[in-house]
């Protein structure tokens, strides 16, 4: 790889890169690969048709493989398309907004039953009996396009109206739980507004519903506006609503009145905090987590976003092309998150003979679990993620995936069998982390040249010490960044 | 860690009262003040029916309101009247907490909640784990509480969760997630001498601490931290209690937290949890194999496993054990027999220094709009302790912290002395 700035760029645009990928985006230009990242569109959405086929990683599923219904099935499909989709941004999206937009299963489950929780989260329209989309498919959908648009279809997503408790919001009892984090969490912030615009929004979201079968498994479900349960009064917010400032959403016929709920979410998307609220997340997700953001950069980025009709793909564009993220001091300045971990740790170590089965435990343990963020504000990012148990676990994980990987390291590392130092280096030439120097090389080659007897670069040796170094540099610090 | 230095610093109390200590000593340790006390904060999650719980049996309004799911006053366990002269009786399957009641060493809160009280399961749980209802995304209490605590040791907060509960979480508060003894080991691809091998490069790699990156030597801490806590945490995989603990998840939770202080580990605050209380459809108390039944008869058997060992062993003077619930349910049964989200539910603190006993006063069931001690219309069950009067009352009194600092405000509250 010629360019650390690719390697860069599909750390975090991605997963990490396997060598397959490396063969795809090693001839190109920095350019030119920030331009494929981003056009995913034109790259076949495929990945699914892999599944099952030798030469990818594997699934463990109780029975038969059903990732539309059972939430275990979703997750390894999930996390199989992170390891081998072609698509990496589309995924690392997904992955962003189901943190900004964070539902969890256990409360569906409560609520609609497992399966139908499952189909709510993650099913595929096309693999499902009533063409049930789930949320991590909207999240797929509407990756790159406008958040005005996005947050439309989150506030009319099954999931999360049973999650923020809309399918329970009519004119009789008010619920403010959706508007309340649609402010909060989705748009403007905490501080940037009042009680009294809570039970402004709980009344715009009025008849916001859910119909249809959630108890049989096959049947259709989805959002209903109800005319009859909207409150139609006038509601009048401490921000400005529309384009002339007015800050009160008319009185409206009951029919007319979802249009309450569309004015106010295009005002929450348009307005300049809820761009720099959106900036800086992105700017800690994709540029760094270990330096301020700039706030002259949080600044065009907020423009970028609202110039773009709050479009997110040219703000992304705009953000891998500049000089913030291409600066090697943002390179490994992102603390991974266990989902990122553990597909990097395979992207990089290999996978065959291995199964998305044995990462469900670990991640638990590690503190993130796909389709249950802790609560509606998602998972907390950063340091949060390395809590002594936490970081004991990723070890650990990365001990089984290198006893796993045994045989495929030490046959892929035969050129280098030479010396115990040639070793090393191949191993650390196959995993990104930060540069290793001085004291910990050192303590690496040390423990590859302790041997019992002479180094031969015997079969024994090379399993051996390949597996023991991969589990060392997986488990070490400096390897949980991006 | 516990270096050498910090051992002898920390006295007698740092290594606690393990190892069935002389009688002198252990009353040295406690001597030495709160630095051996043990708080076991249990979560009872999805929202815990405390009318099924501590029955009100004599209320005509309790048989009323729930035709199918009342609990027979013939078949409730006593425990006498609390302080409005209101007989309550334990869930029949709770036989166990009923001797541990007579014995003095359980304390009943009745009505702990907070004004305007969230009906949502992970608002709720945010509350109770932050103790601050207008701002449930800051630190938990008991994360603040140990950020004053010196020094913090990397076992000194131990979740048996997978994950760090909000109620532990506060910036620079290390805590050991084992939700499993066995489990927290160094594991290696490799057996034998290899593994061996693996374990000290792992040590050694983790102290180089490099200074001009800090975000690196955070990560390096905890790697180091899980090393240095390696050997104490697997001491209690050998652990033989003297009691059988039931062989479900909360009792085998239960007794990796009575192996990890008998073994002296120096944790201060545990956490675990046992759900299933979200009780909406079928949740009959009255049958064996009923659902709130079962969850009565898991509770009662942890619990009752837990306090006899910690008996045998010596430590139960030294340890507390608080429940705690993201809200109590309806009073009226729903359509489908059971009961939907409410309000203010009962805490349990239990304990060898507990001054056991009925605190606070039950609720009149009386559907009445204006019956006081219901709220929404009659149809929940109003707050009448704070519970962070609750949790004000542990941290001044049982674990020498200063409450007014851990909650950001003064809670005490008179005549509630539980400990």
């Amino acid at each position: 790889m010629a360019d650390p700035r690719i390697e860069h760029l599909l750390r975090r645009a991605g997963f990490g890169a396997s060598a397959d990928d490396l063969a795809v985006f090693g001839n190109l230009s920095y350019g030119a690969a920030v331009d494929r990242v981003i056009n995913y569109e034109l790259v076949p959405d495929d990945v699914d048709s892999k599944i099952g086929q030798p030469g990818y990683v594997g699934m463990t599923s109780n029975g038969a493989f059903s990732p539309n219904t059972a939430i275990n099935d979703a997750r390894q499909r999930w996390l199989f398309r992170m390891v081998h989709s072609n698509r990496p941004l589309q995924e690392k999206m997904a992955l962003f907004w189901h943190n900004y937009f964070a539902t969890g299963y256990t409360k569906l489950a409560g609520a609609i039953q497992a399966a139908n929780a499952t189909r709510a989260l993650a099913a595929k329209p096309s693999e499902d009996p009533a063409g049930q989309k789930g949320q991590i498919e909207l999240f797929r959908e509407r990756a790159l396009g406008p958040l005005s648009e996005m947050l439309v279809a989150v506030a009319q997503d099954p999931a999360m109206l049973v999650w923020l408790d809309g399918n329970t919001n009519t004119k009789a009892k008010p619920q403010e739980n959706f508007g309340r984090e649609l402010m909060e969490l989705f748009t403007r912030g905490v501080g940037f507004y009042t009680e009294d615009d809570v039970y402004a929004a709980a009344r715009v979201f009025t008849g916001w519903n859910l119909q249809g079968d959630t108890r049989s498994t096959t049947g259709a479900f989805g959002f209903v506006y109800n005319p009859n349960a909207h409150e139609t009064t006038a509601k009048t917010f401490s921000f400005p609503i529309y384009g002339d400032g007015g800050r009160t959403i008319p009185s409206r016929s009951a029919s007319a009145g979802m249009q309450d709920g569309i004015d106010l979410i295009g005002a929450l998307a348009g307005h300049p905090e809820t761009a720099r609220r959106l900036a800086t997340k992105l700017y800690g997700f994709f540029v760094s987590e270990t330096s301020d953001p700039p706030s002259s950069f949080i600044d065009r980025l907020a423009q970028m976003y609202l110039q773009s009709g709050t479009r997110i793909g040219p703000v992304i564009q705009y953000l891998f092309s500049s000089a913030e993220f291409q600066a090697p001091s943002a390179y490994f300045s992102r603390y991974s998150w266990p989902v990122e971990y553990v597909v990097k740790a395979m992207k990089e170590t290999g996978w065959t003979g291995f199964s998305l089965g044995s990462t469900l435990s670990p991640l638990v343990s590690m503190g993130q679990q796909l389709f249950e963020p802790p609560d509606v504000a998602g998972w907390s990012l950063g340091r949060d993620w390395f809590s002594t148990g936490a970081m004991l676990t990723r070890m650990n994980f990365a001990s089984t995936l290198a006893g796993n990987q045994k045989f495929n390291l030490s046959t892929a590392a035969a050129p280098a069998k030479q010396s115990p130092q040639a070793v090393l280096n191949y191993m650390l030439s196959r995993m990104t982390m930060p540069d290793v120097t001085g004291a910990v090389y050192n303590d690496l080659l040390a423990y590859a040249g302790a041997v019992t007897g002479t180094w031969t670069g015997s079969t024994a040796q090379m399993q051996a010490k390949t597996s023991g170094l991969a589990h060392l540099i997986l488990g070490s610090a400096e390897y949980q960044f991006l | 860690m516990i270096t050498r230095r910090q051992f002898f610093k920390g006295g007698i109390a740092a290594f606690t009262v393990g190892y069935a200590a002389p009688e002198f000593l252990s009353d040295l340790a406690r001597a030495q003040g709160a630095a051996s006390r043990t708080l076991v904060v249990l979560d009872l999650t999805g929202g815990n029916d405390g009318l099924s719980f501590l029955v009100p049996y004599t209320d005509s309004f309790y048989y009323s309101r729930r035709p199918t799911i009342a609990i027979p006053a013939g078949t409730v366990l006593q425990v006498g009247a609390d302080s409005s002269g209101k007989a309550l009786g334990l869930h029949p399957k709770l036989t166990g907490l009923q001797e541990i009641f007579n014995q003095g060493r359980l304390a009943i809160v009745q009505r702990a909640g907070y004004e305007n009280s969230s009906r949502s399961h992970f608002s709720g749980t945010d509350i109770w784990s932050t103790g601050n209802p207008p701002n449930t995304q800051g630190s938990g209490w008991l994360g603040r509480y140990l950020s004053t605590v010196k020094p913090l040791d990397p076992l000194s907060a131990w979740t048996t969760t997978g994950d760090t509960p909000h109620a532990l979480q506060s910036s620079g508060v290390p805590v050991a997630s084992v939700p499993n003894v066995a489990g927290y080991a160094f594991a290696s691809p490799n057996g034998g001498a290899e593994a061996a091998l693996e374990r000290t490069a792992a040590a050694n790699i983790a102290s180089h601490v490099p200074v001009d990156q800090p975000h690196v030597a955070f990560v390096g801490a905890s790697v180091q931290a899980a090393m240095a806590t390696l050997d104490r945490v697997a001491t209690v995989a050998q652990y033989k209690p003297s009691v059988a603990y039931p062989n479900n998840g909360f009792g085998q939770a239960l007794q990796a937290v009575a192996g990890a202080m008998v073994k002296g580990l120096g944790t201060r605050v545990f956490f675990v949890t046992t759900g299933g209380y979200d009780t909406h459809a079928s949740q009959d108390p009255i049958t064996d194999t009923g659902a709130y039944a079962r969850l009565m008869t898991t509770l009662d058997g942890g619990l009752k496993a837990f306090f006899d060992d910690l008996k045998g062993t010596g430590l139960l003077s030294d340890t507390l054990v608080l429940s705690f619930s993201e809200f109590g349910r309806r009073i009226s049964e729903n359509g489908s027999r059971g009961t939907d989200h409410g309000a203010a539910s009962p805490m349990l603190a239990m304990g060898g220094l507990v001054r056991g006993g009925l605190y606070g006063t039950a609720a009149s069931l009386n559907p009445d709009a204006a019956n006081p001690t219901l709220e929404n219309n009659g149809a929940d069950v109003h707050f009448e302790t704070d519970f962070r009067s609750v949790y004000a009352r542990i941290i001044d009194n049982w674990l020498g912290g200063d409450s007014v600092g851990v909650l950001g405000g003064n809670f005490r509250k008179p005549g509630l002395d539980f400990v």
